[in-house]
C-alpha cells in the first residue's frame, strides 16, 4: 500500500495509515527524499500513530530517511509512536538514535517551526 | 515377625464397591454422633488452643459447617464443594489473622477425631477396623490436603492483591505544570516494577501530552546494572514519544555504584536535586518562574 504524502508549506507530511511491508517502506523512502528536492522542502513529519509493531527494518528506513533528508536540506520527525510500540522497541534495542521524535502531528510541526526559528536566527 | 497380621492394613486394598460400601457406612455413623463429635472436636481445637482470633461460638459454628461438608466429602467422593467452602472460608477468617498451621490443625485434629470414634466403635472387630480405616483414610487426607491447598492459595492470591496494590500506590505519575510531570520513585526497582513504571510513564505521557518528564529517584537506596539500564530503556521509550526525561536525586553512593559498574548514563539528562530538575524542566518548556515583586516591578 502506498503512503499519501502530503505538502503543508515546507513540508511534507507521511501519513502510515496501514502496517507496511519492507517494499512499502522502501518506495516510502524514495518518494519522501525524491520529493524533499522537488517541493524544496524543509521538514519532513512521518506519521506512525497507525503502526502497532515497529521491527527492525522499519526503523532503520526511518533513520535513513532522515538522514537523507537531512543530507537534502529537510529535518525530518517521527511523530505518534504508541506507548506500546515504544516499549518494546526499547526492549529490542532498537531506538531511533539521533532522530527526531514528538507526541503527535501538531507536536510535530510546532518542531519543526521550532527548528526553522533556529535557523533563522542563526542567518 | 513380631506384628500381629490383623493390625497391619489389609494386604489387598479393598475393591471400589467395597470402599463404596464402607463409606457409606462411615457416613452414617459420622452422621448419627454428629452432635457428639461435633463438640469433641471444638473441644479439642480450644485446648490445642488453635483459631485464638475466633470467639467459642464462632468456632463451634464453623466447626458444624466444616463437619458437614466433610461428611458430605466422605459421602460424595467429590471435592468441588468442599474446595468452594474451604475458599469461602479462607477468605473469612485471613483478614482475622488465622494462621495457616491452624487451618491446618483445625482439619488435622478432626480427622483425629473422628479416627478415635471409629477405633471406639470397631474395637471388637480388627479386620472390620482395618478394612474402614483403608477406605476412610486417603479420603481424610485428601480432604485435609483440599481445605490447606484453598487456605494456602487464598493468602496467596490476598498476598498477590496486595503486592499488586502496593505497586499502583508506589508509582504515581503528577503532573505539576502544563505537559510536566515528575515521577517519583521510592524504595526498591525490579524488573517487574521498573516495566510497570515504564508502561504507566508511557501512558501518562500520551495523555498529559507532557513534554519534559522528571523523574526523581532520591527514594531509591540502591541501584545495580539491571536497575540502571532499565531506567536508560525508561529514557529511550519516553524519548520515542517526544518526551525528554530529566532524572534527578542520584545519591552519592548510586552515582559511586554506576562509575564503578560503568553503566553509560551519557544519554541521560541528569540534575541534583528535584527543585534542580522542575527548573530545568520549567525551562525545556517555557516557563520562567519569578517572585511575584520582579513581575510587578518588570510589569
Amino acid at each position: 500500500m502506498e503512503v499519501p504524502i502530503l505538502k503543508q508549506g515546507t513540508y511534507l507530511i507521511a501519513s502510515i495509515q496501514s502496517a507496511l511491508t519492507d517494499a512499502d517502506l522502501s518506495q516510502l523512502r524514495e518518494a519522501l527524499v525524491a520529493r524533499v528536492g522537488k517541493y524544496r522542502a524543509r521538514g519532513v513529519i512521518v506519521d506512525v500513530t497507525a503502526l502497532d509493531v515497529m521491527d527492525s527494518f522499519a526503523v532503520r528506513t526511518l533513520r535513513d530517511i532522515t538522514h537523507m533528508a537531512r543530507l537534502r536540506g529537510a529535518e525530518t520527525v517521527i511523530v505518534g509512536i504508541q506507548p506500546e510500540v515504544a516499549f518494546a522497541m526499547v526492549q529490542l534495542g532498537l531506538t531511533l538514535k539521533g532522530v527526531a521524535t514528538a507526541l503527535d502531528l501538531e507536536e510535530g510541526l510546532a518542531f519543526l517551526n521550532t527548528k526553522a526559528r533556529e535557523r533563522i536566527d542563526r542567518a | 515377625m513380631s506384628t500381629p497380621k490383623d493390625r497391619t492394613p489389609s494386604p489387598q486394598p479393598p475393591s471400589a464397591e467395597e470402599t463404596a460400601g464402607l463409606l457409606r457406612e462411615l457416613v452414617s455413623h459420622l452422621r448419627q454422633n454428629r452432635t457428639q463429635l461435633r463438640e469433641e472436636w471444638a473441644r479439642r481445637i480450644t485446648r490445642a488452643q488453635l483459631l485464638t482470633a475466633m470467639t467459642e461460638e464462632e468456632i463451634f459454628a464453623e466447626a458444624t459447617s466444616v463437619y458437614d461438608n466433610y461428611v458430605e466429602a466422605l459421602e460424595t467422593g467429590t471435592f468441588e464443594a468442599l474446595q468452594a467452602y474451604a475458599r469461602n472460608l479462607s477468605e473469612r477468617i485471613i483478614p482475622r489473622g488465622v494462621e495457616t498451621h491452624e487451618v491446618v490443625g483445625i482439619v488435622l485434629l478432626l480427622r483425629d477425631v473422628l479416627a478415635r470414634s471409629l477405633f471406639a466403635k470397631y474395637h471388637e472387630d480388627f479386620n472390620k477396623l482395618n478394612r474402614i480405616l483403608d477406605a476412610y483414610e486417603p479420603a481424610a487426607n485428601r480432604i485435609a490436603n483440599t481445605v490447606a491447598v484453598g487456605f494456602v492459595q487464598e493468602r496467596e492470591r490476598v498476598i498477590r492483591q496486595q503486592q499488586e496494590a502496593i505497586r499502583e500506590l508506589s508509582t504515581p505519575v503528577l503532573q505539576v505544570r502544563e505537559r510536566l510531570l515528575i515521577l517519583p520513585i521510592i524504595g526498591v526497582i525490579d524488573p517487574q516494577r521498573a516495566r510497570q513504571l515504564t508502561e504507566q510513564l508511557l501512558r501518562a505521557i500520551r495523555t498529559n501530552r507532557a513534554k519534559v518528564v522528571v523523574i526523581d529517584i532520591t527514594g531509591v537506596a540502591a541501584m545495580d546494572a539491571n536497575v540502571a539500564n532499565n531506567l536508560v530503556q525508561t529514557v529511550e521509550a519516553a524519548r520515542l514519544l517526544g518526551a525528554t526525561v530529566i532524572v534527578t536525586g542520584l545519591s552519592p553512593e548510586i552515582a559511586q555504584t554506576l562509575v564503578t559498574i560503568g553503566v553509560d548514563l551519557s544519554e541521560m539528562a541528569t540534575v541534583g536535586d528535584l527543585q534542580g530538575g522542575i527548573e530545568e524542566a520549567e525551562r525545556l518548556i517555557g516557563y520562567k518562574v519569578l517572585p511575584l515583586s520582579e513581575t510587578t516591578a518588570t510589569a
